[in-house]
């Protein structure tokens, strides 16, 4: 497989939001709005390159048994990394997802895309593995977070489409994200077929 | 009283998998059957009460008494990592029924997020270790509650006869949030209580 | 390649290998963060008093905490931060009050004059519902429906519902009065002061 087939599967084939449904908490939680959706996906996208790059190179240094707690060791520790750089830098990033960035650590899709292709990949291939899935991911929270937005607050990415008067709150309160998420899998599921 | 609001409040008001997204995964995955959701709470809570107990003790002693605060995540998955490796292992020789019953969901606990989610909460909250582990039941029964009422609901959907498109997930994720809007229902129930036990 | 095996020596010394080294570059990163992640801290905070006393210009001449008990006898606890301008003078305080909210504690900052009149207010932490409570951060401020810029609350500020004369956030009335109450709370704070605002200006222009 070639670097843009492996990135293409990830969008695609793989998408880890529409197809895998992988990651569906922070899927849920984060995207009340365009902008959270996809600062969720980039960050879950930067954990994931470097953790697949990584856990490719060590593989062959990683005895089998102790496979699973070496992959957690090294996500949690790319996760405390991220969360530092952007408590550092991204203040406002830091607010509005909170609780979410520690919980990548526990983002099916890590440690699932370490399992199944770093380990048995080429460093090289892994990180187009980790840009492809990052990429399905964040497109996936970005659309979610757009239609959300759109609906519930009248915007997209904070610019005014629709007045106040016409908003749906519920689409941005809990109950709107399963409502959303249902009606896009519906859609993607169609456009497939 | 104040227990008693922690617990009516995490089970109800602001109940972890529908108003907060944690543990999504199991919550739509080990909801077919209500027998196996029942098999999962358990699992979960005996797990989620027992890690937040050690979590905490570790921030406490270990992480804020050495200032290795920025140690937190690794630290909290590696105990919750070893302590479900460690529950499987007793299970398996203390009680083989429980271990039968249990067994196939411990490991998917590991991922679970309300597990770390909640012993990370605790800390923010700056809860004592009663009630932290008060919150981290409260919370599992929570889970249980809303992952058996949703396993009913997922048995009648069997038996109705649903459009092509909306086969599979999309008619789950549809019913989940009718299941989550019916609980905002319970939405500022705990400030009343909060009002009515004389805590506010 | 060919897999390490898995004998025991092996794992351990990889599962602590990686776990030395991890740890190695966190404690470095951590290092380097740290003060950053301190500056943005005291940022943000700076940049919320100048905000909510409407002054670019001014430096914080004192921070005081003030502790009340309350009639239930629960602890709250105010952060007073009295500033001056450019060339020293008074010019009143921002005020860190907390109340419980609907969701969650409600903090607010809010900045007074001298003489006790609102300048501004801003949430510094809230768990309110999007798109009906969390409105709060909006609706009170200047030209907006609740408007409660230039107002004193030496009278404590309520909602209409209360037959006070600020028009509640729709239908987060719950939300309103906690938000209130923190500016009410706030003002008393302030009022009441070890060195209230008159005549800690006459002592600090001594």
């Amino acid at each position: 497989m070639n670097a843009i087939q492996i990135i293409k599967n990830g969008i695609v084939k793989e998408n880890p939001t529409f197809v895998l449904m992988l990651g569906m908490c922070p899927t849920l939680a984060t995207t009340t709005s365009a902008g959270n959706g996809m600062s969720m996906g980039l960050a879950t996208m930067a954990v994931l390159i470097c953790t697949n790059v990584v856990i490719s190179c060590l593989k062959s240094v990683t005895p089998d048994k102790v496979r699973i707690p070496v992959f957690i060791v090294v996500i949690a520790a790319f996760v405390t990394l991220l969360q530092m750089v952007i408590k550092a830098y991204l203040p406002e990033v830091d607010a509005s997802l909170g609780l979410f960035i520690p919980l990548i650590v526990v983002n099916c899709i890590i440690l699932g895309r370490a399992e199944a292709f770093a380990a048995k990949n080429s460093p090289v291939a892994s990180l187009f593995d980790g840009i492809g899935i990052g990429l399905g991911f964040t497109l996936g929270l970005t659309l979610l977070g757009m239609c959300r937005e759109l609906l519930g607050s009248g915007s997209i990415f904070g610019f005014t489409l629709i007045p106040e008067t016409y908003n749906i709150l519920l689409f941005v309160l809990p109950p709107g994200a399963f409502i959303t998420l249902g009606f896009l899998i519906a859609i993607v599921n169609k456009i497939r077929n | 009283m104040e227990y008693v609001l922690i617990f009516i409040s995490a089970i109800f008001v602001n109940n972890i998998v529908l108003s907060q997204f944690l543990g999504i995964c199991p919550f739509l995955g080990v909801s077919k059957k209500i027998d196996t959701s029942l098999g999962m709470s358990a699992a979960v809570a005996f797990v989620l009460t027992l890690a937040t107990i050690v979590t905490w003790l570790v921030q406490k002693y270990v992480l804020d008494a050495f200032g290795l605060q920025y140690l937190q995540t690794i630290a909290f998955i590696l105990v919750i990592a070893s302590l479900v490796q460690m529950v499987e292992i007793v299970l398996k020789k203390v009680s083989p029924a429980l271990y039968q019953a249990l067994g196939i969901f411990l490991p998917l606990i590991t991922t679970n997020c309300a597990v770390l989610g909640v012993a990370i909460l605790v800390i923010q909250k700056d809860y004592n270790l009663l009630q932290s582990v008060v919150y981290a039941f409260s919370t599992a029964i929570g889970f249980g509650v809303a992952l058996t009422v949703f396993a009913g609901m997922r048995e009648q959907l069997e038996l109705v006869k649903i459009p092509k498109g909306m086969q599979g997930m999309a008619i789950v994720m549809l019913s989940a949030g009718l299941l989550s809007l019916a609980f905002m229902g319970f939405s500022g129930v705990d400030g009343g209580l909060k009002i009515l036990f004389g805590l506010d | 390649m060919k897999k390490l095996e898995s004998s025991l020596l092996n794992m351990v010394l990889v599962l602590t290998g990686v776990a030395v080294i991890m740890g190695g570059i966190l404690a470095f990163v951590n290092h380097l963060t740290e003060g950053p992640i301190a500056d943005q801290k005291a940022k943000a905070l700076a940049d919320g008093i100048k905000s909510v006393m409407c002054v670019d210009d001014l430096q914080v001449a004192n921070t005081d905490t003030v502790k009340q008990t309350d009639a239930k006898g629960k602890e709250l606890i105010y952060v007073i931060y009295e500033t001056k301008d450019a060339q020293g003078h008074e010019l009143g305080a921002a005020v860190e009050s907390t109340t419980g909210g609907f969701g969650g504690n409600l903090k607010v900052l809010v900045g007074f004059n001298t003489e006790g009149q609102i300048l501004g207010y801003t949430l510094l932490e809230h768990a309110e519902t999007p798109g009906l409570g969390a409105k709060a951060d909006k609706w009170f401020q200047k030209g907006e429906k609740g408007d409660i810029i230039g107002l004193t609350p030496a009278q404590p500020l309520t909602v209409s519902k209360d037959g006070g004369k600020v028009d509640a956030i729709t239908a987060s009335t719950i939300t309103s009065r906690a938000f209130l109450l923190a500016v009410n709370n706030a003002y008393n704070a302030y009022k009441a002061a070890p060195i209230d605002a008159e005549s800690g200006a006459t002592k600090k222009s001594e």
